[in-house]
């Protein structure tokens, strides 16, 4: 394989070299497959990924925090006051314009209509209550806006729970979720 | 100035045969008694045993509690009280562990100071000066998932704010975050695998200490005039003389780590650690552990755009630039003379960034608001502004001092020593006092 005559003429020796280098390649990476594999979220973990909330007895103002997938989801029957406050503050005022709500497809601006549980539900505002900078859980009915308000690292989030202040880059994200009935929402 | 020829000579029969199979003792005599140091070594440089003898601490007082001591997010923090409460010197075993990493941390800045303000990074100690940072940065790996393990608040919230980190990365951070955490929050499998890691990182720093060291004795030891050894009268030979200096020094530092140890072990700690962890509330003020706090501090300064770069992308670029930055400096510094003794504006320099990572370590215990976050921004702009722009440039326009020949003549000049009495001297440089 060193020696120069043998460039045009591949021999067993060359065949050797190569295939037992493929082979090594190959077997490392299926090796290595299982021990990366391993550290993925698991069966059990996964298997929690929905669950059922009753919230007959949240009267306007009130709100509720549950826990799915290891992370809190706030869920808020919010006032009227807190809804025209939403309603009336201009797209261009938002840092992040995007609704960042996984139940509408695409990118849908961040209205307060399309933050809420829609058309005839916007009183319920249900998101994951972790702060889209660093994964702090941020404070209810405080901040600067009245929303909700991070206490790591100062941001502020409005009553549609869009951020408004601070680093956090991102809205606080509102889950899959839907109302089995008037009274209970299945999260997941 | 590694040793050409081995100067050992096996005492007893045993050594001898032994010598002729395996020349265990051989290699130790070489590198530990007969190796020739530097003879103007200070006490700045006997960090490097001294952060041995914490390598050997946190190893033995790490197994041990990890005999006593349940990674399961149930028991976690029980296992720990328990560790304190009913475990036969328990509680002395993890203030040692616990004060052990803080002051393992004291050892390696003092450590990576004295490099910078020597040059020991330039040529031809930059492997030498690499394996270091690679240490350093083991050691904070370390270091952050062992404040995980009690599982009180600040660890927990610790962890999901630094394993947040990751999701500043556009497209493959949520992936990496989910697979360091083994789940969408930290939780049980995270404990765990730190745990693993926690166990296992401190081996690898073993295995480079090692490089680390083997790298030292190729090239030898820089010292305070950054003058190469050029004759024998310049070194010494290890035992006793460098020997007893680290025993000495050493002894002073465990004596200061033993008085916080007994008086005040949880001055450098956070009482929220005493709070069981709550996935549902965070704490009103998540401060990492002090020795994070400058890289903490340069992470929030970062409140702005860069570009296409968003400022949580910035700040966390930023915070492991200050680190990367590190692996540079050999190549950063233009300057070929390397100790700060006969560089007086890069001493200078030197101070204030001492001066202005300590600052940063204080804005880093601060809330990231008004006043504090403009002076964070200063300092981070000092910080790279000393590797990238004052180490290029300075040593291009900077004149400095007249170096002294040798070593030897630095040592005799101090001395107010003649031509006469540095023959003399030179001959016997143990008697120098």
């Amino acid at each position: 394989m060193t020696q120069s005559e043998g460039a045009g003429e591949p021999t067993r020796r060359d065949f050797l070299y190569i295939a037992t280098g493929m082979a090594g390649v190959v077997g490392a990476g299926s090796f290595a497959w299982p021990f990366i594999d391993q550290m993925r979220p698991d069966a059990s973990t996964l298997a929690v990924s929905s669950v059922e909330v009753n919230v007959e007895s949240l009267e306007p103002g009130m709100s509720l925090t549950v826990k799915w997938r290891g992370k809190p989801v706030f869920i808020r029957n919010r006032t009227e006051a807190e809804i025209e406050e939403a309603r009336a503050v201009a797209l261009a005022d938002l840092k992040d314009p995007v609704a960042r709500n996984a139940n509408i497809p695409g990118t849908a601006a961040a209205t307060d209509i399309d933050r809420s549980a829609g058309e005839g539900k916007e009183n319920w505002l249900v998101m994951i209550g972790v702060c889209t900078h660093l994964g702090c859980i941020p404070l209810g009915q405080a901040g600067d806006f009245g929303g909700w308000f991070c206490p790591c690292h100062g941001s502020h989030y409005d009553t549609a729970g869009r951020i408004r202040k601070g680093p956090a880059p991102e809205n606080l994200p509102v889950p899959v979720f839907s109302f089995v009935s008037d009274s209970v929402i299945k999260i997941g | 100035m590694s040793s050409d020829h081995s100067t050992y000579q096996p005492a007893t029969g045993f050594g001898k045969w032994m010598d002729s199979r395996l020349p265990l003792m051989r290699l130790v005599h070489d590198s530990f008694v007969s190796y020739p140091v530097p003879r103007n070594l200070n006490y700045a440089y006997t960090f490097g045993g001294i952060l041995m003898v914490m390598l050997v601490v946190q190893l033995l007082t790490g197994i041990v509690l990890a005999m006593h001591y349940a990674a399961d997010t149930g028991i976690a923090f029980q296992s720990v009280e328990k560790i304190m409460r009913d475990v036969n010197s328990g509680w002395l075993l993890r203030y040692m562990h616990a004060n052990g990493a803080s002051f393992f941390f004291v050892a390696v800045y003092i450590h990576i100071a004295r490099g910078m303000y020597y040059g020991s990074y330039k040529a031809p100690r930059e492997v030498l000066w690499i394996l270091g940072v690679v240490i350093l940065l083991l050691m904070m790996a370390t270091a952050f998932m062992g404040y995980v393990l009690p599982w009180g608040q600040m660890s927990f919230w610790g962890a999901t704010v630094i394993t947040g980190f990751f999701t500043a990365f556009p497209g493959i951070g949520e992936p990496i975050q989910q697979l360091l955490l083994g789940g969408f929050a930290v939780d049980n499998p995270t404990l765990n695998r730190f745990f693993s890691l926690h166990y296992l990182l401190p081996f690898m720093i073993t295995g480079v200490v090692i490089l680390h060291v083997w790298a030292l004795h190729v090239t030898g030891q820089t010292n305070p005039t950054g003058v190469e050894v050029k004759s024998k009268t310049d070194t010494v030979p290890f035992t006793p003389y460098a020997t007893v200096k680290d025993g000495l020094a050493m002894s002073i530092f465990l004596m200061v780590f033993a008085y916080f140890i007994f008086f005040m072990p949880n001055f450098l700690g956070h009482a929220d650690n005493y709070i069981p962890a709550n996935p549902l509330k965070t704490p009103a003020h998540i401060v990492p552990e002090w020795y994070f706090l400058p890289f903490y501090a340069i992470l929030r300064a970062i409140t702005f755009n860069i570009g296409p770069i968003d400022s949580k992308l910035g700040g966390v670029l930023a915070m492991f630039g200050s680190i990367a930055v590190l692996f540079v400096l050999p190549w950063l510094d233009t300057s070929k003379v390397r100790s700060a003794v006969y560089r007086p504006w890069y001493k200078l320099f030197f101070w204030i960034f001492v001066a202005n990572a300590i600052f940063l370590g204080w804005l880093g215990a601060k809330p990231a608001e008004g006043a504090y976050t403009t002076m964070a921004q200063i300092s981070t702009l000092y910080y790279f502004a000393f590797f990238l722009v004052i180490l290029p440039v300075l040593g291009l326009i900077e004149t400095p001092k007249r170096l002294p020949n040798s070593i030897t003549e630095a040592v005799l000049a101090k001395k107010g020593g003649n031509g006469g009495a540095a023959a003399s001297a030179a001959a016997s440089p143990e008697t120098r006092g």
